[in-house]
């Protein structure tokens, strides 16, 4: 596939996630960050995000798994990933956490048990998505292209 | 964006307990051309600062810049801490927050910051601050009310609006 084909590829791979609401104007502005002086900007904070969630995802499963749940404790993870899906811009992640974060209030436990198999969802759902993307990206680069800059005119 | 006649670099601390956000703030402070030390807590803030030791500015910083909600020492208690203390509390102070609490917002500002920032903060947040840097070099200080500047608790953010085209 030639370098053209590639990058029409990506931009319509790209925009598709901002149709579906998988991805907000966040991550337009971190794409926007990026430049020469650091051309992995984003490659990085996706796989702090990553890596940032993972652990929450299992800190979550492990409070809700208690006898005596500690909503608390719970909120201040959901809370977290909350913060850090906001600050990547994945969009449904953060939704979720914040349906996630009233269950919470309540101490409704059926609830939030729901709600954690939602984050996770959405969690797997985006990953996939920013994995494939970026993998577009790096077959762009590695043939010699550059990484067209997405506007969202809509 | 007009920029200063002056060459040298304002000097921002920010403190986030949370590392992509401190690695965000750090891009968006690098890319506004400031000179940036990132730390992870108030009380690495303040050592920083040299106010745990004697009181006495260790190095030059003009604007601090902190995340609200961390552990141990909160953006608050750092707001007033330096504040309080006579050798840095003229250093400008801006708090960010995830969460619109309107509360929140009010105390900090009556606190002696400077402004308030909703995360996930913008690049057109961070155009915000050089007035207050600048006007510190000025003589003449007519320290204006940053009233009007501040975010309203009730102003909905229309993220696609603000978007900034290249």
């Amino acid at each position: 596939m030639e370098v053209g084909q590639m990058q029409r590829r990506l931009v319509d791979y790209t925009k598709s996630l901002f149709m579906e609401g998988f991805l907000d104007a966040q991550f337009l502005q971190l794409q926007q960050l990026q430049d020469e002086s650091n051309p992995d900007f984003v490659v990085e904070v996706v796989s702090l995000f990553f890596d940032d969630s993972e652990k929450l995802l299992n800190d979550l499963t492990m409070a809700l798994d208690q006898p005596s749940v500690d909503f608390k404790k719970v909120d201040a993870h959901v809370h977290q990933l909350k913060g850090s899906s906001s600050s990547i811009g994945a969009q449904r992640v953060k939704n979720a956490c914040i349906a996630f974060r009233s269950f919470c209030e309540e101490q409704n436990i059926d609830a939030t048990l729901r709600c954690l198999q939602q984050v996770k969802q959405e969690y797997y759902l985006v990953k996939n998505k920013l994995e494939t993307m970026l993998r577009l990206e790096q077959q762009i680069v590695a043939a010699g292209g550059s990484i067209p800059m997405i506007e969202l005119g809509f | 964006m007009v920029m200063a006649a002056s060459e040298t670099k304002f000097h921002v601390l920010a403190v986030d307990d949370t590392l992509i956000d401190r690695k965000l703030i750090e891009k968006l402070l690098k890319t506004s051309s400031y000179q940036v030390t990132a730390v992870d807590s108030g009380t690495k803030a303040l050592e920083f600062l040299g106010l745990n030791n004697n009181d006495h500015q260790d190095v030059e910083v003009n604007l601090i810049i902190t995340d609200y909600c961390m552990p141990g020492m909160t953006g608050y208690d750092l707001l007033r801490k330096i504040k309080e203390s006579s050798s840095f509390k003229d250093i400008p102070v801006v708090i960010m927050s995830s969460d619109n609490i309107p509360s929140r917002i009010n105390r900090c500002l009556e606190g002696g910051a400077e402004e308030f920032f909703l995360k996930p903060v913008q690049l057109s947040d961070v155009n915000k601050l050089r007035p207050h840097l600048m006007k510190r070099t000025q003589t003449n200080v007519n320290k204006r009310k940053a009233m009007d500047e501040i975010v309203s608790p009730d102003r909905t953010r229309a993220r696609y609006n603000e978007l900034e085209v290249n």
